[in-house]
């Protein structure tokens, strides 16, 4: 899925190292000593408790998800060739929210709560992005609790 | 704090002129810039107050225009063009809701004495200029969102839609139903762009754009301009129609990038909404009108359900049961809205005008009877941010 225009991550000093880890296959996220809690996406403060006292911890790679959609119309000329794709929430089991695709062979189990793992699509040499293997359905009927995060990150 | 009670030196601030470019399928009817527009919008409704531009003394904007990139220097660049020299500006740039968010600061602004003629000013031609949608950037917070095809701004309101079916058991025909009554209220609206009838299945048979939102779900894609005159109620007492009065307010934020929207049906109008009753004195009892930010059919769903119009889960069939449409119990979005009026990719001044219009008893054909009280609520971004204001002719 990669051409001249695709919207490549514009890596900062905030967030390198989790590139990095994609490019290594080895999902890390950023957590809080002083609070003890996970966060997403990185940041030089802990958006919970705002402590400076933030490093990185490798994560499970298991989580849940919280919403998807199915996107129809590509919004850039990169994502031409892959329409229909489905673009999910997911929540991790560290506690934090990321954006991924679905795997395409997976689109159709994508169900708000089915059970997912982190794998990795090497997009360029110099690109992974996570993409999410669903490994178990949702329940109907059975979202989730809302909110069940309550806090930004 | 009642809103009497707000000023210290006795200034209370009013809307005394409202106005907008007309259109002509859905583009400006006289070609112009994004500030060209704005300079003749802005004179016609200072002129509905009694003022001209040499009165204004504060200029408050936000858009999507700019120098020398997308919204930069609007408030000086604006200032510019239209040859003013402000006291006090204010560019806060929140998103759609933005001018609801304005509309609160012109109010403190005029209260505490820093200026006495506050201009709300905006202007868009990105139908006939076809901006490009130069935001959903793969930096900072975007660059873990957009990389993955996510569109911006639906996918983030097609993913709250997802989870709201979910969570609710409300289906796609309610999200179908706000659409279906923009258009009973546009084909009132002589101005409105869009006014044919459509029917659910109409929304269902359209295309997925991001599911479960259908074109139809979508608001408009327009050119606009519009202005609001925010001064004291001094300098509003002679004037044709009765000043109005801007009872209570209240604004909030909550994200940006759609992954860090802590509750994806809970937006800040469950903030905002009672914080501005509360403010005004006032229940959604007393409120004879809405005008609602509608990019999408579920942003009004979960609007209602943030103000606490329909408890959770249940603004679908409030809907559905014909409230919201001509001769409802609550009218609610009465030009027709983003979804059939118009939509130049900042809705929020659009809301204050139809409010205004409808409690000046101007509106002929969707005329609310009797409107004296109008609740205005914005949403910004990936419902990013929220405002409401409450207006009315009558004093607190």
């Amino acid at each position: 899925m990669t051409t001249p225009e695709f919207p490549a991550p514009v890596e900062d000093p905030d967030s390198a190292p989790y590139w990095d880890s994609l490019r290594e296959h080895a999902m890390a996220l950023p957590y809080c000593a002083a609070c003890g809690r996970f966060f997403f996406y990185p940041r030089t403060i802990c958006p919970h408790c705002h402590a400076g006292d933030v490093g990185w911890r490798p994560a499970s790679g298991h989580g849940v998800i919280y919403s998807y959609t199915v996107v129809r119309r590509a919004p850039a000329p990169a994502f031409a060739a892959d329409v229909p794709y489905t673009v999910a929430l997911a929540d991790l089991d560290e506690g934090c929210r990321i954006v991924a695709r679905v795997r395409p062979e997976d689109a159709g189990l994508a169900t708000i709560g089915a059970r997912v793992e982190i794998e990795y699509d090497d997009v360029t040499d110099a690109l992974t992005l996570p993409v999410l293997r669903v490994v178990a359905a949702g329940q109907p009927g059975q979202p989730g609790q809302p909110g069940q995060l309550g806090q930004p990150g | 704090m009642s809103a009497a009670g707000r000023s210290a030196a006795g200034r209370r601030a009013v809307i005394a002129g409202v106005a907008d470019a007309p259109l002509r399928k859905g583009v400006l009817a006289t070609p112009a810039t994004p500030v060209g527009v704005q300079a003749v919008t802005a004179v016609a409704a200072l002129a509905q107050a009694g003022l001209t531009l040499g009165d204004v003394d504060g200029l408050f904007t936000a858009g999507t225009w700019g120098v020398p990139g997308s919204g930069q220097f609007q408030t000086v660049a604006l200032a510019e063009y239209l040859g003013l020299d402000p006291r006090c500006a204010d560019g806060t740039n929140v998103g759609g809701a933005a001018f609801e968010v304005l509309l609160g600061h012109a109010v403190t602004a005029i209260e505490t004495g820093r200026c006495d003629v506050v201009l709300i000013s905006y202007g868009s031609t990105q139908r006939s200029g076809r901006a490009t949608r130069a935001w959903a950037l793969p930096a900072f917070g975007g660059q873990y969102d957009f990389p993955f095809g996510l569109p911006a701004p639906i996918g983030g309101y097609a993913l709250a839609a997802m989870r709201y079916l979910a969570e609710s058991g409300a289906t796609s025909e309610h999200l179908a139903e706000v659409a279906v009554a923009a258009r009973a209220w546009s084909a009132l609206n002589p101005a409105a762009t869009r006014r044919e009838p459509i029917t659910v299945a109409d929304v269902l048979d359209s295309a997925l754009i991001c599911d479960p939102l259908h074109v139809l779900d979508c608001c408009l894609v327009t050119d606009g301009a519009g202005a609001v005159v925010v001064t004291t109620a001094e300098r509003a007492a002679d004037l044709a129609r009765p000043p109005v009065e801007i009872l209570g307010w209240a604004e909030a934020q909550s994200h940006w990038n759609i992954s860090q929207m802590p509750d994806l049906v809970t937006t800040g109008a469950a903030r905002t909404g009672p914080d501005a009753l509360a403010q005004a004195g006032l229940t959604l009892a007393d409120i004879d009108l809405l005008e609602v930010y509608d990019s999408f059919t579920i942003t009004v769903l979960l609007t209602l359900e943030g103000l606490g119009v329909c408890p959770r889960g249940e603004a679908g069939a409030f809907v559905a049961a014909g409230h919201t449409r001509p001769g409802g119990s609550l009218p609610m979005n009465t030009s027709g809205g983003g979804l059939a009026a118009a939509h130049p990719g900042m809705y929020g001044i659009f809301l204050i005008i139809e409010a205004c219009r409808q409690l000046w008893n101007e509106c002929g054909e969707r005329q609310v009877p009797g409107a004296r009280t109008a609740l205005v609520h914005g949403t910004g971004g990936q419902l990013s941010s929220s405002a409401t204001c409450v207006l009315s002719t009558e004093r607190p």
